[in-house]
């Protein structure tokens, strides 16, 4: 199996000093799905963005290097980098509803990369538009075709969007939290459909979520960061049947059960935060 | 909002703001008589339903018994010349600086938005008669000095929506597709304010048609021998006494104009936003 992706001691630091990701390094093979966990600011987003080269103007990307088939995309003119964004490279957004523009149609927009990048007709886009909404199993897809996004419930709007990233046939696909604004039955077949989608098509899939629930369902590999730091990683079997780090036995013991009175929810104690914290405190002592 | 209420804003505000400017083409072949002959015997007549009225003066005569409908008429040629032009002109000055400063941010930004600043806080009408003494009286006069002041109503609200499109994911997915900035800028951005700098221009042409009218009553527009709903207004402060209609028909046109501008700038703002429209 040949590493699609190979992000090596990946530093990310806000422009006015202190660090979001801490010397991170994950490698995402040919085919399969990464999942990247961790709370809130833990800097996964930040890591997916730094491979999309859409990180705020704050931020930076200060050591490491974000290896994509055997090129540094760090190192690429940004002539380069945008002939890989959209035609090697996509992103499904995290939230369907603005992840549309409002003022534009459907197909207008699922065509504008089959257009710039593949150079086809606009016939011929609209034919492979309409195909992909086959695809993703969408209900009178040639009239979703011609409609604007507010039109479409955020199920659809994500099926649109899940399209409109397998569209140019990417080997890589970053997918930041592409369920977390759906409610929990239209999750379920959100997350089948990429995966369906990513077998198919043989895609590596970056994977980035809060929700450990949502990373067994559908990732291969998984990496667990906390603080920008990496806490554990490797295959989903190992790490959900003996992790390690006390940090994913507490995340792995607060996810909720159904079968389970809720009062039997377990939050992650402060003293596994604070371990990770004063590392991360260690870390900044080091490269300052 | 319902299609009946949208049509009913566009139709009267828009057949409003048509009747005007067809007045304003063709105002020589509707005065019913030259807007510049003077007649010392209808020295501020009447309009038509009052005693002693001239059925040749519907709307009665000013001070030099000058005929006040065709004056109306021809008047609102300048008016609409100005709403137009200038309109248009501080259209695009404004939407051009407003998305250079909401999308390329960092020098750019602070230099339009500081410039922005200072403008905003000279008195505009008196930044306007100002600018007039300056480049001299005249139409072009005036809309230069329109367009110098007014861009930055423009320029603040396109950047602010800009800044507020530039956060939205659907930019990041555009960014993520491989399309340039430029692209994206006239593919995404643009669509999502051109409603807004719509409704803006028609607000706009209104302020523009007062901000003429102002000048005119101050002596500052076309030169006198050539009627203006402000110069009327001028005229008729004089007599207004005696003669009530010299002033008010003026006024009152003037606020049929604006009234009608707003209200079809309203009915556009629904009709061109794809989430109101339904």
């Amino acid at each position: 199996m040949s590493l699609i992706l190979d992000i090596a001691g990946l530093r990310v630091s806000l422009r006015r000093g202190g660090h979001l990701v801490r010397d991170v390094s994950l490698q995402v093979a040919t085919g399969q799905v990464h999942g990247l966990v961790g709370e809130s600011g833990a800097g996964k987003t930040m890591i997916a963005k730094a491979v999309l080269g859409i990180l705020p103007d704050a931020v930076r990307v200060s050591t490491g290097s974000i290896g994509f088939k055997g090129t540094d995309l760090l190192s690429l003119s940004p002539r380069r980098f945008r002939a890989l964004l959209g035609r090697e490279i996509a992103m499904i957004p995290q939230d369907p509803l603005t992840g549309l523009n409002p003022s534009r149609r459907i197909v207008a927009q699922m065509t504008d990369t089959l257009r710039h990048h593949l150079g086809q007709s606009r016939g011929e886009a609209r034919g492979n538009a309409l195909r992909l909404l086959q695809e993703v199993q969408i209900r009178d897809p040639e009239k979703v075709l011609d409609r604007y996004p507010h039109e479409l419930s955020g199920g659809m709007r994500q099926r649109v969007l899940i399209a409109m990233a397998f569209a140019t046939e990417p080997s890589l696909i970053i997918a930041d939290e592409p369920t977390t604004a759906l409610d929990v039955t239209v999750q379920k077949q959100i997350l089948r459909l990429i995966r369906q989608m990513q077998e198919r098509h043989g895609t590596a899939v970056l994977f980035v979520t809060h929700d450990l629930g949502v990373v067994a369902k559908i990732c291969h590999q998984v990496t667990v960061l906390h603080t920008g730091q990496v806490v554990e990683q490797g295959s989903i079997d190992h790490v959900m049947s003996n992790a390690a780090a006390p940090f994913t036995r507490a995340l792995m013991a607060a996810t909720p059960r159904y079968d389970q009175p809720a009062d039997a929810l377990h939050p992650v104690p402060e003293a596994v935060h604070q371990t990770l914290r004063d590392a991360a405190r260690t870390f900044d002592g080091r490269n300052p | 909002m319902t299609t009946a209420l949208l049509n009913w804003r566009i139709l009267v505000g828009g057949g409003i703001v048509a009747l005007l400017a067809l007045i304003a083409l063709f105002a020589p072949l509707l005065a019913p008589v030259d807007p510049l002959e003077q007649d010392l015997f209808l020295e501020l007549l009447p309009p038509w339903w009052q005693a002693d009225a001239d059925p040749t003066r519907a709307l009665g005569a000013d001070s030099l018994g000058r005929d006040v409908l065709s004056r109306l008429i021809h008047a609102a040629r300048p008016a609409l010349i100005v709403a137009v032009v200038a309109g248009t002109l501080t259209m695009l000055l404004g939407t051009a600086l407003g998305l250079m400063a909401g999308y390329m941010g960092g020098v750019v930004d602070t230099l339009i938005s500081r410039m922005v600043d200072i403008w905003t806080s000279f008195p505009a009408v008196l930044l306007a008669i100002m600018l007039v003494a300056l480049i001299g009286t005249g139409l072009h006069s005036v809309i230069i000095a329109i367009v110098l002041i007014d861009w930055t109503r423009f320029c603040r609200v396109v950047r602010a929506e800009t800044l507020a499109q530039a956060e939205m994911e659907y930019i990041d997915a555009a960014v993520t597709g491989g399309l340039r900035r430029g692209a994206i800028l006239f593919r995404e951005v643009l669509p999502n304010i051109l409603p807004l700098v719509i409704v803006l221009l028609t607000l706009e042409m209104s302020i523009a048609i007062i901000v003429e009218a102002v000048l005119s009553f101050v002596g500052l527009s076309v030169s006198s021998d050539s009627p203006t709903w402000g110069g009327m207004i001028a005229e008729g402060r004089q007599v207004i006494h005696q003669a009530w209609w010299v002033m008010a028909f003026p006024m009152g046109l003037i606020l049929i104009a604006v009234l009608a501008l707003n209200l079809l700038g309203d009915g556009l703002k629904t009709a061109l936003d794809p989430v109101l429209r339904r």
